[in-house]
């Protein structure tokens, strides 16, 4: 049986991530190796196939270089203060629940200052995706430690090597209640963005972390090498473990990394169970919002 | 393990190389699973080595360059595909 | 534009200053409040907690202040009249939010109901500490609007008013209460809903292509959008230019810092309000604001009886400043007399406004109950004496 090839595309395409990017903002801040970028290629693939109208997804994002994501991206775009993008976005999706709201932002930023934001949005079970980069480090003000510095990295403000116990995030956003929690990283370009398209479907608290390389802080201060270096060990280092318990899956210094998708569940979202709980308690008396109205009733 | 498929060319593709972005980090050379690309030995204004297709017909098109690229770089693109004759 | 009549409690009430600050809220249309309970302000969220789920509102308590004072900006952004409310602790936890919504320019109203300070001080019991740190205390330069009602109908009146003034000029505006107004029950009487003036948000609903979300006109009040409307807006505390981009230059800083200065400054003979009695023709004009208004009456009362020509100046709205007119009165009158709940804030901005012309007394007070009206009657007494 012959085989032939035929021409797909008489014109050469341009690169189609460009629309979805405030190009006039262009080159971005990111360093070279920096994994940022490439987990912006990925959230931006799983948009395009998620079929979300892009009028009613808005980014909010915290401070840090991760934070700098809500500016680059040609969407409704908030870059808040320091670890309060997670209840500047429970407001704005109460105010309007028609939103796809998306959280993109950093470690320090989600689980250090953020992390009583973080926890509580994911008991309360928000509808909304939180998109971390863990790239155990404060890139942005310079390599101080973070909550996610493995034990032993040294950073600007443990110059003699960190001796606290990281977070294991995975664990830390189930048992808060979260109803989606995967980890992939930067180098597994094609699981993240089904991840994060997962992840944008999903109702509820949805949660992805994204190893990403940190190379003129992380990497530089530990001699780890460069970004690229970074990418290999992610590559030779990574375990898919689908339905992990999220207990095993702590992070070690240039240890092992298991990614996948770890919790996956149902459970109502606080508007549905706000709704509901209204409606169930006042009857008739219970006047929704406007906007929720037109989405029960739509 | 790589992500894109490491078997008979099942398509033909090329890339678009934005060389004035590039930030020579070599992602894209890396990871390229049939390996068409190669730093090269120019220098952009910004004074980093940008890629270049070296092995044009083993390219797939499959646009892993493209994903993991954090400079928005480089795209790649299927020009021809692979049907079956009944 | 009037009030929405399904939120609007028409009739006459008696009820306590923070429940008529609730009552004013929902009668001016704000539909999502984000609050953490403190005393001596958690009455004004019980009632929200209570009433919101009737009228179409949504009311979460957050997990802490911080949170509270920006999912109010969320909502906002999201469409919605937004309303936070706190006390002391509280207030100065959202700081930093308090300098996020002027920079901004997102339209919300906080409510601080003061109490005893400084730090946990005196929960239950009244102060007006917080006053100049409501003016600054955010960190860099940018201007807020402050009210101070001085009973339950004026908590009522005032929040109605502190939402269209968020409304009017796209700034934070902050609603000084205490906790002697805000549990005292008195009659509040509630207009028909077509009897409440509202001013309601400008939109742009123009074309989407070059829009720039913080370009403004003479009024220097950028036209607002909200998420979902397909404008694509970008909205950061960074310094920005009137595309809403950060711009790391020293021309964006100047030309924003200066526009959001000025959105308030220049309008200043609007927003500027406050009640004059006796004033013309007085030797000594007592400045008052809030409780202290009530107490310093007596001690006017008993001063004029006596022959003294003293005139009530009661400020409510607290900031901007009314310098002009504390100008103008400074070169007529011997004295200022300025009781407050605190050992000495507004006072200095009288003084710096007197310029010297005239006697400035401060009549303070640690706080934890009002002024004895005799000692602002002797206050009265001593501007007086000398000079």
């Amino acid at each position: 049986m012959a085989e032939e090839l035929y021409d797909v595309e008489a014109t050469i395409p341009g690169n189609p991530i460009e629309e979805f990017l405030r190009m006039d903002r262009m080159p971005h801040i990111w360093c070279p190796g920096c994994g940022i970028g490439t987990t912006v290629n990925c959230f931006v693939r799983a948009l395009e196939t998620s079929g979300l109208n892009l009028d009613k997804v808005a980014v909010v994002s915290g401070i840090g270089c991760t934070g700098r994501v809500a500016g680059y991206v040609r969407l409704d775009s908030f870059h808040t203060t320091h670890g309060r993008a997670i209840p500047f976005a429970t407001g704005l999706k109460l105010a309007n629940p028609e939103l796809k709201v998306v959280v993109y932002s950093g470690d320090g930023d989600l689980t250090a200052i953020g992390g009583n934001h973080f926890i509580h949005a994911a008991r309360r079970n928000v509808d909304m995706t939180v998109i971390l980069i863990n790239n155990g480090i404060y890139g942005m003000t310079g390599g101080q430690v973070a909550p996610t510095t493995p034990v032993g990295a040294t950073a600007s403000t443990s110059p003699y090597g960190n001796f606290e116990e990281t977070f294991n995030l995975p664990f830390l956003a189930e048992s808060c209640g979260a109803v989606y929690v995967a980890r992939w990283t930067s180098y597994h370009v094609r699981h993240l963005t089904k991840a994060i398209k997962d992840a944008l479907l999903k109702k509820g608290f949805s949660f992805v972390e994204i190893l990403a390389p940190c190379p003129t802080l992380y990497s530089r201060r530990n001699k780890l090498g460069d970004g690229l270096a970074q990418m290999i060990y992610y590559k030779d280092h990574s375990e898919i473990r689908n339905g992990a318990d999220t207990k095993t899956v702590a992070l070690e210094f240039q240890g092992k990394i298991v990614v996948g998708k770890f919790v996956d569940k149902e459970r109502p979202t606080y508007l549905d169970a706000m709704n509901e709980h209204f409606q169930k308690r006042l009857g008739d008396r219970y006047v929704p919002s406007d906007e929720i109205r037109k989405l029960i009733y739509a | 393990m790589p992500q894109a498929a490491e078997q008979p060319k099942k398509a033909v593709g090329s890339v678009i190389i934005y060389a004035e972005r590039c930030k020579g980090c070599g992602f894209c050379v890396e990871f390229c699973p049939p390996e068409v690309l190669e730093l090269s030995g120019e220098y952009n204004a910004k004074g980093y080595h940008p890629p270049v297709l070296v092995n044009r017909d083993s390219c797939t098109g499959c646009n892993i360059c493209g994903m993991v690229c954090p400079d928005f770089a480089i795209y790649g693109f299927i020009t021809k595909k692979k049907i079956k004759e009944v | 534009m009037h009030a929405d009549p399904i939120g609007v409690l028409t009739g006459a009430h008696f009820i306590d200053g923070d429940h008529a600050c609730s009552e004013g809220a929902i009668a001016a249309g704000c539909r999502f409040v984000a609050g953490y309970p403190i005393t001596p302000s958690t009455e004004v969220v019980e009632r929200i907690a209570e009433r919101f789920p009737l009228v179409g509102g949504i009311f979460i308590q957050m997990e802490d202040e911080i949170a509270s004072s920006i999912a109010i900006q969320g909502a906002v952004w999201g469409g919605k009249k937004a309303m936070t409310v706190t006390s002391g602790p509280g207030f100065s936890l959202m700081m930093e939010h308090i300098g996020l919504a002027a920079m901004t320019e997102t339209p919300c109203v906080f409510v601080d109901v003061q109490r005893a300070g400084p730090s946990t001080g005196l929960p239950t019991m009244p102060a007006q500490g917080d006053m100049m740190q409501a003016r600054w205390g955010s960190h860099g330069d940018y201007e807020i609007i402050a009210l101070v009602p001085n009973s339950p109908q004026e908590c009522f009146d005032l929040t109605v008013h502190a939402f269209n003034l968020s409304e009017r000029y796209r700034v934070p505006v902050l609603m000084m209460m205490d906790e002697c107004v805000g549990h005292m029950i008195e009659r509040v009487v509630i207009p028909s809903a077509e009897h409440i003036e509202l001013y309601e948000r400008r939109m742009y609903e123009g074309p989407k292509e070059n829009f720039h979300p913080f370009e403004a006109g003479r009024d220097l009040v950028p036209l607002m959008v909200k998420a979902g409307d397909g404008y694509r807006i970008h909205v950061t505390g960074l310094t920005h230019d009137e595309r809403g981009y950060p711009d790391m230059s020293v021309s964006a800083q100047g030309r924003l810092v200066r526009r959001l200065l000025d959105k308030i400054r220049l309008h200043a003979d609007e927003i500027i309000m406050f009640y004059e009695q006796d004033v013309e023709g007085a030797d000594v004009v007592v400045v008052t604001y809030g409780i202290t208004s009530r107490t310093a009456i007596p001690a006017i009362e008993q001063a004029r009886a006596k022959g003294m020509k003293v005139g009530h100046l009661r400020l409510v709205v607290v900031w901007p400043f009314p310098e002009k007119r504390i100008r103008e009165l400074a070169s007529r009158v011997k004295a200022f007399v300025v009781p407050e709940l605190n050992m000495g804030q507004m006072v200095y901005e009288v003084e710096r406004c007197a310029a010297g012309k005239s006697k400035v007394v401060s009549v303070p007070h640690a706080g934890g109950t009002v002024h004895q009206p005799k000692d602002i009657y002797a206050a009265i007494e001593i501007s007086l004496r000398g000079k």
